[in-house]
């Protein structure tokens, strides 16, 4: 099977009063059915291929999650090309270095901002055919040869479906399961994003299994948050519908994107831990600013809710008292609260790409809601394992899918193999031949151990392992996750281990913190101002010293510095969802973090900064180091 | 075409004169400026184009009409809509109800059947909405649509004056100071906004604007007025070379501040 086969035959089994896709514009859902999806598919194939796109030729998809997105990357591989998705949010370079590792000829652009990023950079891409602009707003302007609507190609291929009917059912009946159907872009959290080639075969193989383990419906809703050049996204919104045949919703408007998740109520989530700590973070700063009688409810009930949680996550039967303890407290807040969050439907919520801290994790289980992990790699089309109804406990990421197998090797790095290992990255054999081993396993660079359930657990990534004092092993994940579940805290970098003492990098939530100073009368300038104020590093202290508190002894921060700026994708120190790039930040900050270890009292910074509007700013502050 | 003249337009309050004289043409499709120094009678100019102020002598010709005597409404019936320097929304309701209230005057349904909300009524009220909708998406407030609008950052209150502005389906749209208190990323959108309303919905601009980068980069034709005075008008480029404007900005000595 193929994507555009199977697309065929959703469209042909599934009633036409059924949503494949939803967009909502004008303020109301527009909804688009299988046929309708089918049709669109077609036309645009049709209308690519008589602008020449053909066989093995890549088409880059860069803008928002749309359906024309969706589109787009079904139609390159009905003429058995191949779809690569892009950041929306990648700068000008990025594009084009993308671009042009890939071989990009085709490029699917949403609007005159995505446009013009290639346009500027189109010395540097020669290869570079066509690009095909989704919304015409803006583009008046524009006399370029490179340049023409969608319209204009979905006019042209259906032109060509009126004179040739049957040429389309041949190029799909052309498409090979194992030719490559997208190159996805890997996360980077190491190092510089390379492209792994995934066939049909790997991801409806993958799809398949997931949807053993985790069961979807037709008439399950999700919604489409996540760039689609993330690999989960794909999973969600492209290859597992077409598997399992539900509804797919895209936002109106980033900005509105919350709302609209309200709005719809999806059953099934899969979002990176980020996205799920944020959420929990709006909810636990809406309480501070909340009624007396709420707050009261909140801090009543939350932890009969955390302690049930705690019963059905260690697989103890909860005592009675708890029961009807919960019982209540469901009735009383966390039905409400499910509700506010969109969270009220959902029966499959998933957490996937990096870790998720156990705090997080616990309180979504108190309120209610069926949160997993799952783990894996989008070399090996996504999903290794994870988390099974009824069997979810909270320091694991789940067992295996079917039909994947996974083997600790003898440095304790995990290993997987699956029918959806990945055929190489785009370009680079030689990273291909170092992430498999010689017998086609699949090297993690995670390290972690099975137990006697046949769970994994993720330690952490095997360089960053820890060996604290006593020569125990530890995880500096652990630490920056349980650091940041404070509201304040956004981020956490931790270093130091094998005899250094721990140190940690905080970044404080603007918002947050911005608004606890705001009601506690403190003023300040900038951000930079903010985070040097001695009431907020006070602050800040005492988040450390709680986070310290419920961690063994030699597994404690010792002295933590603020940084004097939110951390920036554009400027390599978050992958663009928003993980931390521990060695960028380890470059950046050096001399902050030797200041760290060395035990300084105030490190002067003198530096400049890229605003991400473009400009260039100028920041000249003090950090102070502080011993929790 | 001409689309709007002003002639020998004098305006007193009492004994100051605030206009005196004052005459220029505006044409179809253009984006026009009116400067000056503060006082001038920048905003008062354009109060009696849109009907607020009643000059004592001259005309206003508004598509070949003289409309010197008409009310506000009046004007707004044959397509004058303007916004305010100092927002004037109705803080208290969302912001999709303020754009109802400017299709008002598209709205023909009668007590009974708008406050039954049925038939004919209700078809109407759809189709104003989607146009309102239209003018959301255009102007790119989605996320606040159902905000209400007392609550909204300044920036974006000065966005929902022009949505309304807009739902009035103006075909002449004056502007007093739409990018006043604006941080630069504000600015740049709304001249984004501006321009897109000019170019794709063909709107006629008059705007008072103080920002002289905006106004030398996106107008067609300015109008620079000084002590109720036309000192001077044309192109950008012929106003920014006009000695006289120079020392209204200027002042004959580096005495004052520009």
């Amino acid at each position: 099977m193929t994507f555009p086969k199977l697309l065929k035959k959703q469209a042909a089994t599934i009633a036409a009063g059924k949503s494949a896709l939803r967009q909502k514009g004008l303020g109301i859902w527009q909804s688009y059915s299988w046929q309708q999806y089918a049709d669109n598919v077609r036309t645009l194939a049709l209308g690519l291929h008589s602008l020449g796109f053909g066989t093995g030729e890549k088409l880059a998809i860069l803008g928002n999650n749309r359906p024309e997105s969706l589109f787009a990357e079904i139609a390159a591989q009905s003429v058995s090309g191949i779809a690569v998705s892009l950041y929306h949010d990648s700068t000008p370079q990025e594009v084009a270095d993308a671009l042009g590792k890939f071989d990009v000829s085709f490029v699917i652009a949403e609007d005159q901002e995505q446009v013009d990023k290639l346009l500027d950079m189109r010395d540097r891409l020669p290869k570079l055919y066509r690009i095909v602009y989704v919304k015409k707003r803006g583009m008046r302007k524009y006399h370029d040869d490179l340049l023409v609507s969608l319209a204009a190609v979905q006019e042209l291929g259906s032109a060509l479906g009126d004179q040739q009917p049957e040429l389309f059912e041949q190029l799909v009946a052309a498409g090979n399961p194992d030719d490559t159907a997208i190159i996805c872009l890997t996360s980077g959290t190491t190092g510089a994003p390379k492209g792994a080639m995934l066939s049909h075969r790997d991801l409806i193989t993958m799809s398949l299994a997931f949807n053993e383990a985790d069961p979807k419906q037709e008439r399950d809703e999700y919604v489409s948050l996540l760039p689609l050049a993330w690999f989960g996204e794909q999973l969600m919104s492209v290859a597992a519908p077409l598997i399992a045949g539900y509804t797919v919703n895209f936002p109106e408007k980033q900005e509105t994107a919350m709302a609209d998740l309200r709005e719809i109520g999806p059953h099934i989530m899969l979002s990176p831990p980020k996205v799920w700590e944020s959420i929990a973070t709006s909810v636990r700063v809406r309480m501070m600013d909340s009624t007396p009688f709420k707050k009261f409810m909140f801090n009543t009930f939350l932890p009969i809710g955390e302690r049930y949680a705690d019963c059905v996550l260690t697989g103890i039967a909860p005592p009675v008292s708890l029961v009807i303890g919960r019982f209540f407290a469901d009735l009383l807040l966390f039905r409400a609260l499910r509700d506010r969050l969109g969270l009220s439907h959902v029966r499959s919520a998933l957490s996937g790409g990096a870790s998720l801290g156990s705090n997080v994790f616990r309180f979504y289980h108190a309120i209610g809601v069926n949160l997993k992990q799952l783990y894996g790699q989008t070399e090996i089309a996504g999903i290794t394992c994870m988390h099974r109804n009824g069997d979810v406990r909270g320091t694991t990421v789940g067992s295996p899918l079917p039909g994947t197998e996974i083997r600790i090797d003898e440095h304790g790095e995990v290993l997987s193999k699956s029918a959806g290992l990945f055929k190489g990255y785009y370009g680079d054999a030689e990273a291909t031949r170092q992430v498999l081993t010689a017998d086609g396993w699949l090297r993690s660079g995670d390290a972690g151990h099975l137990d006697q359930h046949g769970h994994l657990t993720i330690t952490d990534r095997i360089n960053d392992v820890l060996t604290v004092a006593d020569g125990s092993t530890f995880s500096a994940q652990q630490i920056e996750n349980n650091l940041r579940f404070s509201p304040y805290i956004s981020e956490a970098v931790v270093f130091g281990g094998s005899g250094i003492p721990l140190v940690a990098l905080i970044g404080i939530t603007s918002r947050v913190v911005g608004k606890w100073a705001g009601d506690n009368k403190l003023s300040y300038m900038t951000f930079a101002d903010l985070t040097s104020r001695s009431e907020v590093i006070e602050l800040i202290a005492g988040e450390v010293n709680r986070a310290n508190a419920s961690m063994p002894e030699q597994a404690r921060i010792v002295r933590f510095a603020i940084i004097y700026k939110e951390l920036d994708a554009d400027e390599g120190e978050l992958t663009r969802t928003g993980t931390v790039r521990k060695a960028t930040i380890g470059t950046l900050y050096k001399d902050l973090i030797d200041a760290l270890h060395e035990g300084a009292e105030t490190v002067a910074i003198d530096t400049n900064i890229e605003f991400p509007d473009g400009k260039t700013g100028h920041i000249k502050t003090t950090v102070a180091i502080r011993t929790a | 075409m001409v689309q709007l003249s002003c002639s020998n337009i004098q305006l007193n309050f009492g004994g100051v004169r605030a206009l005196s004289g004052v005459s220029f043409e505006v044409f179809q499709g253009e984006i026009f400026a009116i400067i000056g120094p503060n006082g001038a009678g920048k905003s008062s100019m354009l109060n009696c184009i849109s009907g607020l102020y009643h000059p004592q002598q001259g005309k206003v010709m508004y598509e070949g009409q003289d409309v010197t005597k008409l009310p506000p409404y009046e004007r707004t019936k044959r397509g004058i809509a303007r916004s305010f320097q100092n927002i004037a929304l109705f803080k208290g309701m969302s912001v999709i109800d303020n754009l109802m209230i400017g299709r008002h005057l598209h709205q023909h349904a009668g007590l009974i059947s708008g406050g039954l909300y049925y038939g004919p009524a209700q078809a109407e009220e759809t189709r104003h909405r989607e146009y309102c909708e239209e003018i959301i998406e255009f102007l790119e407030i989605q996320s606040i649509r159902k905000s209400i609008v007392g609550t909204l950052a300044y920036g974006f209150q000065k966005r929902v004056e022009l949505a309304r502005a807009l739902a009035l389906e103006p075909k002449l749209l004056l502007l007093d100071e739409p990018m006043a208190g604006m941080n630069l990323e504000e600015t740049e959108d709304m001249v984004r906004f501006i321009l897109e309303t000019n170019e794709a919905r063909g709107i006629t601009i008059i705007m008072i604007e103080h920002d002289m980068g905006v106004v030398m980069d996106i107008s067609n034709s300015v109008c620079v007025l000084d002590f109720g005075k036309k000192i001077a008008g044309g192109t950008p480029e012929q106003v920014q070379q006009d000695p006289n404007v120079i020392k209204a900005y200027l002042g004959d000595e580096d005495l004052e501040e520009p």
